[in-house]
């Protein structure tokens, strides 16, 4: 086997491997460096793990089993230092490794503006993961300043990432109006208004004089004089091709490594591909040009011929919310006409630039529906003479064509791009759609990458995968609650009070069940219906119920447990404390932390010594903190009028009364509540499943907060005057949550779905139904409210969990 | 050929239906499944993903819901369903009609996970 080396684990690098391994994965046998301490990762979806909406894990591209199964030597953390031509050895850190092929794949850097004060610690730039990380651990102290360096795509990504962490932060911009090289002043100015409006603060004609500060950075000197506070300094101010090992080794190297239309460099056994190459003049700084040039490198190795060609480029921002989108080339000159269209009401702005009959650039903001349309004429050269007076409007004004956005994606050809990241065109994704039988979107974007990346075509594809399937896809359609029914949550709630369904194989059965025996979805969320509705009737199927609910405790990544006992309005004793500090000698519990919910956490228990560790808690008076339910999680409370000089009643004894009274049901999703004793509400219960803010003239009940995946302030359900009114009116509320939710859906979707009408009609105009759900829950409380982890530590329930079936470690065949 | 050794680890109804138990084995922990119809299938209790022990997951139809992120993996040939890769060791058994003994067998033929009754 030939021996190929590969120097940068980067985004281009990953894709030649792919395509690579695809077409012969016994050709070569590779040996891949990365500076960085890790291997591929999607880099540009960095920023929605600042924003916290993606998680690391999630944008990894190739993992370590990835790189076992295609046998890659890995020599991650590594960094190559140089390339010895007439010997053709790679010289890493570590050790020479020979090749037969070489790719180097280094990437760019970022480039830092000069000025003094650049090394402090806090001045980062904006390129990887750790970089990334340093963003978040800075974001996390509470009230801190950053100043973002650069208002380009990167810095706005970054400033719209630190902002959503909480972050105050001001964009310093070199230029007139943001993102210069893409937008237009128009459509700069909209961008500006919106970041505004989201809290950044935005300076342009900005000109980074000095950073200040001591030992660290303390902020940003200007021009004009002005000095802006930042604990944390991103520049992201351009980018420079990483060449100077191609250059110390004598590759021909102008701007960046030159190569050839096959990714060949002026050495036939070096090639070179991504952000670190130049071709035919032109540098590369978004994906879309590397995937090709991945693909045309992939090819070369194997000895097929394919050229790289460039091709026009397009823009989008990928900042939730900010709808833009940029291509071609839009200055002014001489012999260009350009087409605009406003709607400052809607904050819509769209301009055109034609030349000699063909449009050769596009600017939009706010609408950017037509964008792959416009970028298709322009790709295509398209005359446009016949459709000048109306094609600012978009397609579906064209020929005649009715206002169906539908039947702009029909008009698409089929080579048309719908996803830019990965090149993917319409015939693509309708002719796997057709192939595969797929049907969701999850499905499109396993087969056939769409959609993957940045995400931005994701509405496309949707249109796509209506448009090819007709009835059968329709987004907004009831979702079916798996693959084992047709039905939606809502129906199967429905029919098992309407049929008195009293049974999973009854469900099943009645409502013709798909599957034999449903699956991890359905299960789950039958078994809680039929607890909500038949309570004393239905019996538990712990088989139905996910690891956490049926051990009662949270499984770790290792397999190991976490236990959570419940302290009651966030209050503890002595007595608790020292049993909890004598669990975890006793057991050797590698972790003890103080939970957001405020309550404390051991993690690392071994599953076979759980039994025995609730049985040590048991007896000092501790029960299950069901903090692996879909259940009544915690009551956080502030101190209250008990010490506080500002507290209007007792938080921490309602606090109390309510998680006594109402811990060990089960509900549709979690529910987490919080009392505060005046409005500076310390105990954050505006953002919770059901929170209380104490007042001089009573209780304002709040419900359906998010502080989780979404952020949402809660809503005012009522007030009242008395504690025992608070709690009646508390209770009834998760009862008719109880009964109305469907499975997984916390209390504000619940709420969203069904409308504060109904829900004030049941709970607070009307006392006698009130009372009902008040009674409904108690009596389920009756049946339902028994310490798990009780029944387990000496009641042998579910014995079998905590012990192997059987030790055959050293035993003797049977035969 | 050496005939496959076969051990006994416990009778059928000490599983739940739908659900499984874990052997501590020299080959390291296995997972023994049974399932809604009594059929018993024995697995490496390790998530070709991540690495969960499927052992914990939920049981439905010949499949194991992986308890950490969610693959769904067949007991019968113990490949990941769907667009996932990957592929978990299983391992022969056998039952006694009679005595609903279960017997495992590290060596026997792979291709044939599930053997009925002996004899
Ligand atoms: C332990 C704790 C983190 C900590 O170290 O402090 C924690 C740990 C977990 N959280 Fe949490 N959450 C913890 C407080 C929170 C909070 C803050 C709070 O409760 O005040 C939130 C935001 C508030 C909210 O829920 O809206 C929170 C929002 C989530 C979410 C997002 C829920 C959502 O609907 O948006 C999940 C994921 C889910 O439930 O699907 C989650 C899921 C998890 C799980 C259960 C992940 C899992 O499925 O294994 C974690 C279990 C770790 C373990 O084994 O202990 N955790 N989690 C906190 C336990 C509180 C407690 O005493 O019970
Ligand atoms: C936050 C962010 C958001 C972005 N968003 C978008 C977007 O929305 N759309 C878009 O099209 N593009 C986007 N980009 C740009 C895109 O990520 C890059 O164009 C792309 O990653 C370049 O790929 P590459 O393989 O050339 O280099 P890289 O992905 O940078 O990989 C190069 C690798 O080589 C390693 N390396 C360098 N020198 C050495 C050495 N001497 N020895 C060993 N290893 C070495 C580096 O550590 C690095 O891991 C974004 C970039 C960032 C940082
Ligand atoms: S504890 Fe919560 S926030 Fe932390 S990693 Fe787990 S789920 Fe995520
Ligand atoms: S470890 Fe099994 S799905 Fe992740």
């Amino acid at each position: 086997m030939q021996k190929l080396v590969v120097i940068g684990a980067g985004m281009a690098s990953g894709r030649v491997l792919e395509h690579l391994f695809e077409t012969d994965a016994q050709a070569y046998e590779v040996t891949l460096f990365n500076a960085e301490p890790r291997g591929n990762y999607n880099r540009i979806m960095l920023s929605p793990v600042l924003s916290g909406e993606k998680s690391y894990a999630e944008i990894v591209t190739h993992d370590d089993d990835w790189y076992a199964e295609h046998k890659v030597t890995c020599r991650f953390g590594e960094k190559v230092l140089s390339v010895d031509r007439t010997r053709k050895v790679v010289v890493g850190e570590k050790g020479e490794v020979p090749y037969d092929k070489l790719i180097i794949a280094t990437g760019s850097t970022p480039f830092i503006v000069p000025v003094e004060g650049r090394d402090l610690p806090g001045v980062i730039a904006y390129r990887d993961l750790d970089d990334t990380n340093t963003m978040i651990e800075a974001s996390g102290k509470p009230g801190t300043q950053a100043v973002v360096i650069g208002g380009g795509l990167l810095g706005l990504e970054a400033a719209a990432g630190l902002r959503l962490r909480g972050m105050e932060v001001t964009v310093v911009h070199l230029s007139g109006h943001l993102m210069e090289r893409q937008l237009d002043e128009a459509a700069g100015y909209l961008l500006r208004k919106d970041l505004e409006r989201r809290g950044i603060n935005v300076v342009t004609r900005g000109s980074t004089q000095r950073i200040v500060g001591t030992d660290k950075v303390e902020g940003v000197e200007l021009a004009d004089g002005t000095v802006l506070p930042a604990s944390l300094v991103v520049m992201a101010v351009g980018i420079r091709p990483s060449v100077q090992i191609a250059k110390e080794a004598g590759l021909d190297v102008g701007r960046a490594i030159t190569v050839d239309a096959q990714m060949q460099t002026s050495d036939p056994d070096i090639y070179a591909v991504g952000e670190c190459v130049e071709f035919e003049g032109t540098l590369f700084g978004l994906v879309a040009p590397l995937y090709e040039q991945a693909k045309v490198l992939a090819k070369a190795l194997l000895g097929e011929a394919d050229t790289f060609v460039v091709k026009e480029l397009s823009t989008k921002l990928k900042v939730t919310g900010c709808d833009l989108f940029s291509a071609g080339d839009f200055a002014e000159a001489e012999g260009r006409e350009e087409i605009v269209l406003r709607d400052p009401t809607q904050g819509v702005y769209r301009r055109l630039v034609i030349e000699n009959d063909r449009l050769v650039g596009a600017v939009m903001y706010g609408d950017t529906g037509d964008a792959n349309w416009f970028f298709d004429l322009m790709k295509n050269k398209t005359p446009v003479a016949e459709m000048r007076e109306t094609l600012i409007f978009g397609q579906s004004y064209q020929g005649g064509a009715p206002l169906d956005p539908m039947a702009a994606v029909a008009a698409l050809p089929d080579d048309a791009e719908i996803c830019g990241c990965n090149g993917v065109c319409k015939g693509k994704i309708t002719s796997t759609i057709n192939e595969k039988g797929l049907t969701s979107l999850d499905d499109v974007r396993a087969h056939t990458k769409a959609s993957s990346s940045c995400g931005t075509c994701t509405g496309l594809v949707e249109q796509l995968m209506a448009l090819t399937l007709g009835g059968a896809f329709n987004p907004n359609a009831v979702k079916p609650m798996c693959g084992c029914t047709d039905l939606g949550h809502g129906d199967v709630r429905r029919l098992i009070r309407a049929k008195e369904l009293k049974s999973i194989p009854e469900v099943m059965q009645e409502l013709e069940w798909k599957t034999s025996c449903g699956c991890a979805k359905c299960r789950p969320a039958l078994n809680y219906y039929l607890i909500s509705d038949w309570p004393g009737e239905y019996q538990d199927d712990k088989q139905s119920r996910f690891i956490n609910e049926r051990v009662h405790a949270n499984i770790q990544k290792d397999g190991t447990y976490s236990v959570v006992p419940r302290m009651w309005g966030g209050m503890t004793s002595a007595k608790e404390l020292r049993a909890i500090a004598d669990v975890v000698e006793k057991f050797d519990i590698p972790s003890v932390k103080c939970t957001g919910g405020a309550r404390i956490d051991m993690l690392g228990v071994k599953k076979e010594d759980l039994p025995a560790v609730w049985a040590d808690l048991n007896a000092a008076g501790m029960v299950s903190g069901a903090a692996y339910g879909k259940a009544l999680r915690t009551v956080k409370s502030c101190v209250g009028s008990d010490w506080c000089r500002f507290g209007t009643q007792d938080s921490t004894g309602l606090g109390m009364r309510i998680e006594k009274f109402m811990w060990g049901s089960w509900t549709p999703g979690k529910v987490k509540m919080a009392v505060s004793g005046c409005p500076r509400n310390c105990a954050e219960a505006t953002c919770k499943d059901v929170g209380v803010i104490c007042t001089e003239a009573g209780y304002e009940i709040h419900f359906a907060g998010a502080a989780g995946l979404d952020i949402k302030g809660t809503e005012i359900l009522t007030q009242v005057k008395t504690e025992d009114e608070a709690f009646e009116m508390i209770v009834a509320l998760v009862q008719l949550y109880r009964e109305q939710g469907h499975y997984l859906e916390r209390i504000y979707k619940w709420l969203k779905r069904v409308g504060m009408d109904s829900i004030k009609e049941a709970i607070v105009e009307n006392a006698e139904k009130r009372r009902h759900y008040f009674e409904r829950f108690a009596e389920s409380q009756d049946i339902y409210r028994r310490d798990p982890w009780a029944e387990r530590a000496t009641g042998g329930v579910a014995s079998h969990e905590f012990k192997p079936m059987a030790d055959i470690t050293f035993k003797e065949a049977a035969e | 050929m050496t005939t496959p050794a076969w051990y006994k680890i416990g009778l059928v109804t000490d599983i739940p239906k739908r659900g499984a138990r874990c052997l501590n084995t020299p080959l390291g922990r296995v997972a023994v499944f049974r399932t809604a119809d009594d059929r018993v299938f024995a697995m490496e209790d390790r998530c070709p993903h991540k690495g969960g022990p499927l052992s914990q997951g939920i049981v439905h139809d010949r499949s194991v819901t992986c308890p950490l992120h969610n693959a769904v993996i067949s007991l019968e040939s113990g490949e990941m369903k769907g667009p996932d890769e990957g592929t978990v060791k299983t391992f022969a058994i056998r039952i006694d009609a009679q005595s609903q003994t279960i017997e495992i067998s590290f060596d026997a033929v792979a291709a044939e996970p599930f053997v009925e009754a002996a004899e």
